[in-house]
């Protein structure tokens, strides 16, 4: 099919999406970066205020730098406790052994329950446990933070196992064939052969986990809801708590929001350059 | 793919367009149908019959939406820059009416107005008023008859009280309080007072409701005028009297301290129904929730209320703490007709009979208009509570001024600090003063 072909087909296959897209993806951006130089309450009733949104979501207090860096920590612990797990349980679960597909399905169960019910869920069983020492998961910002980790992991190790699964069964067998008969033990296979030819997935999972961690809200808010003191609170639930708890500040919600975006779009590029020069094709 | 390109581009651009058209241009409606932003989830199917019967007899379509628990300002932001805009919505006091002001109009032709009791609780604006309250509501401690009653009976008790009402002030009552936790056992109770709730969002019992005495008396005692800057500042010098009794509560609760937290409003309107305490905070809208729990043991006849005493001089004649923080608003964007038929809608609803009906008795109102006389006394145990509190010779109610609290982030970091006192890792006197502080600087934020 030559190049004018493929024009006149555009209408027909690509118009629905790229209309569904601008209509639920790039005009509320496009309103959205405009609103957060605006005073408003409403988005009809905005009125221009250049930058001071800005300036004021970093001087009015220190909620959204406090929250920055528990989300960049949070985020941190979470990705590596994700993919480890994740990852074992692939190579746990590619063995050949019995119940397999079982347990497949077992582990990636928790990422169809919602986040709410999810946090809920997390603070009654953190809480029982708690409760052994009279305490619950508000007494210490220190056990909420863990009790994050434990659920972000508990919900997306199985989701980024099913990745992991893809990539592992994608290596050809002739290669780790080839491997044994040269003398590799079981640590260097994994070492020199099956991690750089599942290089690909480790981008995606890491992309994935990043992304995901640091862009959590509804579980943050089940959870912890930012107990004790909004001290773990991350971005998002600190931007809806910006844009909800006073009048007149949800411009400097807004504000926050459009930095968080392009905080999450800069770590996805970094991230996604540096884990893309180090693929391997098989 | 240069006209591939060109149709994005012309695409992008007038998807754009069209929406800000949308956005800021507002639909016409033909029809005219009240469109209503209910506040109180509890009533909402109940709201759906009412409009149903008003549509069958007016022809008027009436459009309930409801707000979840909590999220109001939030659905009511959200929907106002809507084509289907609410026509009427509820503003909470004069705060309120601040943040909506250019969608409030001039309610003061409105013949609900005119039937207003009392008309100094209305929301005014210079010579506008610009919201009717259309129910008041009390809180104070609510209390079960059957357990105080039983306490009264001990042989071994060591107050002399024979009745509740003998109790009537802060000393009293902390004797009272104390010897019934020693007597729990023999009460068959966990504690007298139920979980103090401080999950957050869970904490507006204390961080508002309780806050609001110690405010109240630092105004009056001061004469602050309400409508003037003065409010930007408080000192908190009833803070030990809060003290008082914020530490009965915990002292003498279901729950251990640590353990508060994660409580929420339902496990201790729970633990009050199923008799695990005697008494909890809360006001008369907690009738349903108490008798909506499964395996209620609480009789409608032993639900009574007392006032909060904190130990404040001459409390002996306080009363309940009454007042409101729902007012009818008309939306001042929507056209003529549609302003008229809220108005018109709000008025039926207060003055028919069968409407009027379903606000006693369904909703459990304590409606304050004079088209409700004697025969329409709420049949909600707690509602009708608060109208004897209210007529009591010598009692003076204490008014709503929580609605003059600075914002909703100063509330969540009161309770936030109380939560971290009642674990121990705060002090009376940081709490007392980050809440001066946080009142002062959330009182100019808002004012930015």
């Amino acid at each position: 099919m030559d190049k004018r072909q493929l024009g006149r087909w555009f209408p027909v296959f690509v118009l629905p999406t790229l209309a569904a897209f601008c209509v639920a993806f790039f005009v509320p951006f496009v309103l959205g970066v405009w609103l957060s130089f605006n005073r408003f309450t409403t988005v009809s009733n905005a009125r221009f205020v250049g930058l001071e949104n800005y300036i004021r979501a970093f001087t009015a207090d220190s909620d959204f730098v406090r929250a920055l860096g528990f989300s960049a920590l949070f985020t941190a612990v979470s990705v590596v406790t994700i993919n480890l797990l994740a990852f074992a349980l692939a190579l746990l679960l590619t063995r050949g052994l019995r119940g397999t597909n079982l347990l497949r399905s077992v582990f990636f169960m928790p990422n169809l329950i919602g986040g709410i019910v999810l946090g809920y869920v997390f603070s009654l069983l953190i809480n029982g446990i708690l409760s052994f020492w009279g305490v619950d998961i508000t007494y210490s910002a220190t056990y909420g933070f863990w009790g994050l980790v434990a659920l972000n992991t508990w919900q997306l190790a199985g989701y980024m196992m099913v990745i992991y699964i893809a990539g592992l069964q994608n290596i050809p067998g002739e290669l780790i064939e080839a491997a044994s008969i040269d003398g590799a033990s079981a640590a260097t296979t994994l070492w020199r052969v099956k991690l750089p030819l599942v290089m690909p997935s480790i981008t995606i999972c890491t992309f994935l986990t990043l992304a995901n961690s640091f862009k959590m809200f509804d579980q943050n808010l089940a959870l912890t809801a930012g107990a004790p003191e909004r001290e773990t609170q991350m971005l998002a639930l600190d931007i809806y708590q910006t844009f909800y708890g006073r009048s007149g500040w949800q411009g400097v919600g807004q504000a926050k929001a459009v930095l968080f975006f392009l905080l999450v779009a800069a770590l996805a590029t970094v991230q996604l350059r540096l884990t893309r020069s180090r693929e391997v094709d098989a | 793919m240069k006209t591939g390109k060109r149709i994005v581009a012309v695409l992008l651009t007038a998807t754009l367009l069209l929406c800000l058209g949308g956005c800021f241009g507002g639909g016409e409606d033909a029809a005219v149908t009240v469109r209503y932003l209910n506040f109180k989830p509890e009533i909402a199917d109940k709201y759906q019959e009412l409009a149903n019967i008003y549509e069958q007899k007016t022809g008027v379509k009436v459009v309930v939406e409801t707000a979840a628990n909590n999220t109001y300002e939030q659905t009511l932001a959200a929907k106002m820059s809507t084509d289907e805009a609410p026509t009427l919505f509820q503003i909470n006091g004069p705060r309120g009416y601040a943040n909506w002001a250019d969608y409030c109009a001039d309610l003061s032709q409105t013949q609900l107005y005119q039937h207003l009791t009392d008309k100094t609780l209305a929301v005014k604006a210079g010579d506008k008023v610009v919201g009717i309250p259309y129910v008041v509501e009390g809180y104070g401690i609510i209390y079960n008859k059957a357990i105080t009653d039983k306490y009264f009976a001990l042989a071994d008790r060591k107050t002399g009280f024979s009745s509740m009402e003998e109790v009537n002030n802060f000393n009293e009552f902390k004797a009272l309080v104390e010897d019934m936790q020693a007597n729990a056992e023999a009460l068959g109770i966990k504690g007298v007072f139920a979980s103090t709730s401080l999950k957050a969002g869970e904490d507006w019992r204390w961080q508002t409701h309780l806050a609001n005495l110690p405010v109240y008396y630092e105004f009056t005692k001061n004469k602050v005028d309400l409508t003037s800057d003065a409010v930007g500042e408080i000192a908190f010098e009833y803070a030990p009297q809060f003290k008082n009794v914020f530490d009965l509560y915990t002292d003498n609760s279901v729950t251990e301290k640590k353990l508060l937290g994660s409580k929420t409003v339902m496990d201790s309107m729970a633990e009050f129904a199923l008799e695990q305490c005697a008494m909890v905070q809360n006001g008369n809208w907690a009738w349903s929730q108490i008798a909506d729990v499964a395996g209620n043991k609480v009789k409608a006849e032993n639900v009574r209320f007392m006032p909060i005493y904190m130990g404040i001089e001459g409390e002996e004649s306080q009363g309940l703490a009454v007042g409101t923080e729902n007012f009818y608003a008309i939306n001042a964007k929507a056209t003529e007709e549609q302003q008229k038929a809220a108005a018109d809608f709000i008025y039926w609803l207060y003055s028919d009979e069968q409407a009027k009906k379903y606000v006693t008795e369904e909703f459990g109102f304590i409606a304050p208009f004079d088209t409700f006389g004697e025969a329409n006394r709420p049949a909600d145990p707690l509602a009708g509570q608060v109208m004897d509190w209210m007529n009591k010779e010598g009692i003076t109610s204490v008014p709503w001024q929580f609605t003059l609290f600075p914002s909703a982030r100063f509330k969540e970091d009161f309770g936030a600090s109380l939560l971290k006192y009642v674990q121990g890792s705060k002090d009376w006197d940081t709490v007392v003063r980050d809440t001066v502080d946080g009142w002062k600087k959330e009182s100019s934020a808002a004012a930015l």
